[in-house]
């Protein structure tokens, strides 16, 4: 199984995300420059947390629009998993893989702390290891990660089993719309998520509720 | 406007570059004539009291700056210290306090940025960072204000930057009302055989401008910096500099990939003063004379004078020497990077700092005297008056619960999470202990089992009341933070924030405070490897509380063996190891006087230093042995604040005793110094803890079980219990309540 990670200047937690793929996946992922003009192969394609572009114009926007990117949309398409996270999850959006708008908290404030997510939909590529309704631990950190969609794509996102995690027991951090803290495509090959699976996959981080989630992308596809 | 190089030199210009009158005629001695405008503003530059230490030099080097562990002392752009397989960590700690006034938000980032940088231009990546904030008192009409932005700016460009804060400190005290204190802590890793430093080496080499372009923020910045505040306050936000954490990120990521190709000979971040401190800096470490070309220099801005270009204080910028055969392939580095890269000048061998601008040569000085010989004062300084000691009868009686209470839920010793909830405390997945306990742990890349912790620590009270004994306690306390998660400190960095040192009230406490941290430093092989002074924080002749704010690193050979502050299991014996048999007695300057019944009298506790050595080291090997399960030091509010800490950190009661014979005011909110809480998995009537205690014995340290964890309330002694979820509500909400507006107290 092979994983890639997308790096654009200015993310930070790619490093992080690198460390769980290659801990996890017992492999290096292949690491792209955002001036590549091409992805090598990989069953899963990771833009992981951070700052691209210094959150200037709008979170993930300038990323979005980088050439990379078509390629990244070529994959998705044909199937590959992609998976973004925190600000990952912005560009996904900002790209139009994913629908929807990440707003500023509703607090104003940056937030990082552990918050409760649960698993609303478990048969998934991404989510296979848990089980549905499953409560699991999960660290935030970050500026705008109130999820928001008008009520049609709500409809869809919610009666289409889209939405993979929801912040539970009154932890959501940011006023998502829901509690949504993470959504699938149509295909549900690209999840898009605010929290930070990476840095809870071990003892030493006090837990390792989010190692499932990279078990279960990283599995060969059957 | 453009300012013109030939503008007559006045007393009033002269004045206003804060350049007394007879610095101003070693000027024309140094030089033989009149200096042109903009060689006023470079003296002005390097010769003010935030660049030269003209004040504090005589007193610095009183400080013990060597030890087996030490590669680098003060001196360059931060200290390092061998951390063993051939790894380093490098660290130091600076003050961003006057921008941070005037611009809260922007002060506090760039203060940030500025401490990052002075980090990995000596090649370390950067790991942890901590910050120490002052603040005015809660009901001060701006104090609201300042937090909302210091807060906001330390955590835009940290966050963005990605390292994460591992600790800190916030305080509010009256004293800080007109000036608050933002002291920004930063540490990196670095291999010891990659370590890059400032002096140049060479002749005709090129001198390579890197990073940012030049603007107008920030000119004069360091001169502003070295003043007091008056009511003019507001004219000065020119002054404060702009952060851009994107550009630094990039620029730390460019830098490390440079000097992976040989590149780099000498390297130098522009800070304060910018291009002329970096520049003078790198040629007169060197023996070199250094040539600028302004003209190549990149600006985002038009019709910039050379003075400007100067003087400009922008941020995310860095000089460096290059072998020139390898020019090409830095060049691409930074394109990559897309960060400017422009050569800018060379390397002489004449000794002298010339600045050419527009065909003409705009400054032409003597390097050496610009840096090394700046001027150097051994300011007048009297012996600060210690207040007597409290009557052993005074001792204000209040029911201990309520005090508990009160304090836990008060401006002191409340919980920072509104603070540290708005910093990363997690990015690069390494952080084992995170902000609210007694120091940070990270993990070390790279390697199977190392950790290292960092404390941030100073007590202004006791630094006010006695300088010397204050100062001691900084750094006692510092020491005694990393002892109980189980590191052995390794050295540390401090930050002198002081008010005008032409005042000799002031420059005694200066002089004591440094002598006071000397002490422990060398008692307690703690050495101090970089730092920063801040004098002059004084608003209309009202000095701050001296705060020698001291920040501290440890190593732990095995991170799993650390522990935190918090209770883990119940029916664990309590150990209270360290202090007198009393177990409390001194409450002069302590929080149960100041906030509690508005007293700030007595002296402030004194610190043995042989004493806090052996009990420290006991409760290290005790931690290390893996019988402790918890560890927390006893600071504000004394051993009932700190049982309550650990009872609210492990969501978990326990019950202590009395001591007979003893006030149990004394005894719970006294603040003698050297003391940890520990709990045990040990059986309190088994034959291991009677072992430990006969080695406490043998080595004349207390270490009485005072009492055991369980259940759902705290009980001291004959106090009413309270339940750990009301502590919990106390301490929790004060810091919210207060940001949106209703201050307690």
């Amino acid at each position: 199984m092979k994983a890639a990670v997308i790096v654009f200047p200015g993310l930070n937690r790619d490093r992080d995300m690198i460390a769980a793929l290659t801990k996890i996946g017992g492999e290096k992922p292949a690491v792209v420059w955002h001036q590549d003009t091409d992805i090598p192969d990989a069953d899963l394609i990771v833009i992981p947390g951070g700052f691209s572009y210094g959150d200037y114009l709008r979170c993930g926007a300038i990323a979005a629009r980088s050439p990379i990117m078509d390629r990244l949309r070529e994959r998705a398409a044909r199937g590959t998993r992609v998976l973004g996270v925190c600000n990952g999850f912005q560009i996904l959006i900002e790209a139009g893989l994913l629908p929807g708008a990440l707003m500023r908290n509703n607090s104003l404030k940056f937030v990082c702390r552990e918050v409760k997510l649960e698993v609303t939909n478990a048969e998934t590529d991404f989510t296979r290891g848990y089980t549905k309704g499953q409560i699991i631990r999960c660290p935030v950190a970050h500026h705008d990660g109130n999820y928001f969609a008008d009520a049609e794509t709500l409809k869809q996102l919610e009666g289409d089993g889209r939405v993979a995690f929801r912040y539970a027991e009154g932890t959501n951090p940011n006023g998502s719309i829901n509690d949504i803290a993470g959504i699938l495509n149509e295909q549900k090959n690209v999840l898009g998520l605010m929290p930070h699976p990476e840095n809870l996959i071990e003892s030493a981080h006090g837990g390792d509720d989010g190692r499932a989630l990279f078990a279960a992308a990283l599995k060969q596809v059957a | 406007m453009t300012l013109r190089n030939d503008i007559a030199i006045t007393p009033d210009l002269v004045a206003s570059h804060g350049l007394k009158p007879d610095e101003y005629q070693k000027i024309l001695d140094l030089i033989g004539r009149e200096p042109s405008y903009t060689e006023l503003g470079i003296f002005s530059a390097m010769w003010n009291e935030h660049c030269s230490y003209k004040s504090s030099k005589k007193w610095l080097r009183t400080l013990p700056t060597k030890g087996p562990r030490v590669i680098q002392g003060p001196g360059e752009n931060a200290g390092v210290v061998d951390i063993g397989d051939g790894q380093a960590v490098v660290f130091k700690m600076e003050s961003h306090n006057h921008p941070s006034y005037i611009e809260p938000y922007q002060g506090a980032a760039t203060g940030v940025g500025g401490i990052l940088r002075d980090v990995f231009t000596m090649g370390a990546r950067p790991v942890a960072a901590m910050n120490a904030l002052r603040f005015g008192a809660p009901n001060h009409e701006k104090t609201r204000h300042l937090v909302s932005g210091v807060v906001a700016g330390v955590g835009g460009y940290g966050n963005s930057f990605g390292v994460p804060t591992v600790g800190g400190e916030v305080e509010f005290d009256a004293r800080y009302n007109g000036n608050n204190l933002v002291n920004a802590f930063a540490a990196g890793l670095a291999d010891t055989d990659k370590i890059f430093y400032s002096e140049a080496k060479g002749v005709g080499l090129p001198v390579v401008y890197l990073g940012a372009k030049t603007g107008r923020d920030g000119v004069g910045g360091a001169t502003m910096a070295s003043a007091e505040f008056g009511d003019d306050i507001e004219e000065k936000r020119p002054t404060v500099q702009v952060g851009d954490p994107f550009t630094e990120k990039r620029l730390l990521e460019a830098c490390l990939e440079l000097m992976q190709t040989g590149a780099v000979i000498a390297i130098q971040d522009m800070g304060a003063a910018g291009l002329t401190c970096s520049a003078v800096e790198m040629g007169a470490k060197g023996d070199l004379g250094i040539e600028l070309d302004l003209d190549k220099v990149p600006v985002r801005e038009e019709r910039m004078t050379a003075y400007e270009m100067m003087l400009s204080e922008s941020q995310e910028r860095m000089l460096m020497v290059l072998h020139p055969e390898k020019e090409a392939a830095a060049r691409k580095v930074f394109e990559k990077w897309e960060l400017d890269f422009a050569t800018v000048g060379k390397t002489t061998d004449d000794l002298r700092f010339r600045v050419l601008w527009q065909g003409d040569e705009v400054a032409n000085l003597p390097i050496k005297e610009l840096g090394d010989e700046a001027p150097e004062y051994d300011r007048p300084w009297v012996e600060p008056k210690i207040p007597a000691p409290l009557e052993s009868d005074d001792v204000p009686q209040m029911d201990v619960a309520e005090a508990l209470l009160a304090l836990v839920g008060g401006h002191q010793c409340s919980s920072r999470r509104w603070v540290y909830e708005q910093y990363d405390t997690l990015i690069q997945g390494n952080s084992m202990q995170r902000p609210g306990g007694d120091a940070g742990v990270i993990r070390v890349d790279g390697h199977e089992t190392k950790g290292l912790a960092f404390s941030s620590d100073v007590n202004p009270r006791y630094c006010e009341a006695n300088p010397f004994e204050g100062g001691k306690q900084a750094v006692a306390e510092c020491w005694r933070n990393l002892t109980a998660t189980g590191a052995e400190p390794l050295a540390a960095t401090d930050n002198l924030n002081f008010g005008n040192p032409e005042r000799p009230e002031i420059m005694g406490q200066l002089v004591k405070a440094i002598e006071g941290i000397g002490e422990a430093c060398r008692v307690l092989e703690f050495p101090i490897v970089s730092g920063n002074v801040s004098l002059y924080n004084e608003t209309n002749g009202r000095g701050i509380l001296p705060t020698p704010t001291i920040g501290g690193v440890g190593l732990l050979p095995e991170w799993e063996q650390s522990v935190g502050i918090g209770f883990v299991a119940e029916n664990q014996p309590i150990l209270l190891i360290g202090g007198p048999a009393e177990r409390g007695t001194h409450l002069g300057q302590s929080i149960y006087l100041r906030d509690l019944f508005d007293r700030r009298d007595g002296d402030a506790p004194h610190v043995d230093l042989a004493a806090e050595k052996k009990t420290g080291d006991f409760v290290r090997k005790l931690i290390r042995s893996g019988v402790a399960t918890a560890c927390h030091d006893l600071s504000d509010g004394g051993l009932g604040v700190a049982l309550a800490e650990m009872a609210m950190a492990g969501d978990m009661g326990a019950t202590v005793t009395d001591v007979e014979g003893n006030d149990p005011v004394l005894t719970f909110f006294g603040e003698d110094q050297g003391r940890y809480l520990v709990t045990l998995n040990l059986d309190p009537q088994g034959p291991e803890i009677a072992a430990l205690w006969k080695e406490a014995e043998a080595q004349g340290i207390f270490a009485p079980w005072i009492g055991t964890t369980g259940g759902t309330t705290l009980t001291l002694g004959g106090a009413k219990p309270v339940s750990v979820a009301t502590l919990k509500g106390a301490h929790e909400s004060w810091f919210p309540s207060f940001m949106e507006g209703e201050p307690s107290h």
